[in-house]
């Protein structure tokens, strides 16, 4: 129960995430996340902006199934499959983060300086929130996938094109975290 | 019921992205600075064992459920799209140390804020599909 409870290393969770794209795959559908917030938009009406978002989007449930799948998957993991050991950082990392006004790094999934509701006042964190989740839907669907689709699926099937968006990936990565954090994080 | 089964992949696929600590703002941080193997190890290995399923599948020992060949769809051919597209998404991943994936599982975790960031997601894929035709691909 405790290798359950305790952090999965990582050659535990890549095979099992390579797992979830065979299991799809078998079933004839492919791992993709971000085709999700496309078919948000077009079951929102989108189809009337552009014809981008006219398509069956019924065709695609399968895919918010999975996402609904993933919200109660994340629910029993932190319940019922974790124990309260913290996320094993680099102690230069937690040093780096502390500069930049982050205290215990790695307590919890997400900073709760950026994430609580509280922070949630300042106007800074919300615009952070708003133009982070704006980079990942346009960025997303201006390279056509994202982490799953690209990374996963599209390198796993040896694509030329995944491997150029995923060194976009990095490339943008990079930028924000090593360019803009210092900027942005005083 | 034909969707329990995929209701069963994302609860699983939501376990071992938490387990795995993939959905940590911190992991992401530490990967794009360079100071741990956690999150290369991940991806490493989910692309090596994926590459292994491809190829033994590409010979037709594994076949669907329905008996038909298993392939992955071919991308289409372009290089601006995918450097420009990508490079806009890695910006946003760092910053909210998030992918679409783990944002639906950290809404399951209880981290609610998310929904702004969901929210936000939807409106960016929005606001592409609309200016879609002014940009370079």
């Amino acid at each position: 129960m405790e290798y359950i409870l305790n952090p999965w290393p990582w050659y535990i969770s890549g095979p099992l995430i390579a797992l979830v794209m065979a299991l799809l795959l078998y079933f004839e559908k492919t791992f993709g996340m971000s085709s999700n917030l496309k078919t948000m938009c077009a079951i929102g009406g989108a189809g009337k902006f552009s014809d981008f978002f006219k398509f069956n989007w019924k065709e695609q449930s399968w895919n918010l199934v999975v996402v609904l799948g993933a919200i109660i998957g994340g629910f029993i993991a932190v319940h019922y499959l974790s124990n309260d050991s913290i996320t094993d950082l680099n102690p230069k990392t937690v040093t780096e983060l502390k500069s930049m006004g982050f205290e215990n790094s790695g307590a919890a999934l997400v900073p709760n300086e950026l994430y609580d509701f509280e922070a949630l006042i300042s106007l800074k964190n919300l615009l952070i929130l708003i133009i982070g989740g704006l980079l990942v839907g346009f960025g997303t669907r201006y390279a056509d996938g994202c982490t799953s689709g690209h990374a996963i699926s599209g390198l796993s099937s040896l694509q030329k094109p995944s491997l150029i968006a995923v060194i976009g990936f990095f490339i943008g990565g990079l930028i924000m975290a090593n360019l803009i954090f210092p900027l942005i994080f005083k | 019921m034909k969707f329990l089964k995929f209701l069963l992949i994302g609860i699983f696929f939501g376990i071992v992205l938490v387990k795995s600590e993939a959905v940590s703002w911190y992991r992401i941080y530490e990967m794009f600075r360079f100071q741990s193997f956690h999150m290369y190890g991940i991806i490493g290995t989910a692309i090596a064992c994926g590459i292994i399923f491809l190829q033994i599948s590409k010979k037709g020992i594994i076949k669907s459920n329905k008996g038909a060949d298993i392939f992955v769809p071919k991308k289409e051919r372009g290089f601006k799209k995918y450097i420009i597209g990508g490079t806009i998404f890695g910006l946003g991943w760092a910053l909210i140390g998030a992918c679409p994936g783990p944002l639906y599982i950290l809404f399951g975790t209880g981290v609610y804020s998310i929904i702004i960031v969901i929210a936000a997601a939807i409106l960016g894929t929005f606001i592409y599909g609309v200016i879609k035709h002014k940009l370079p691909h």
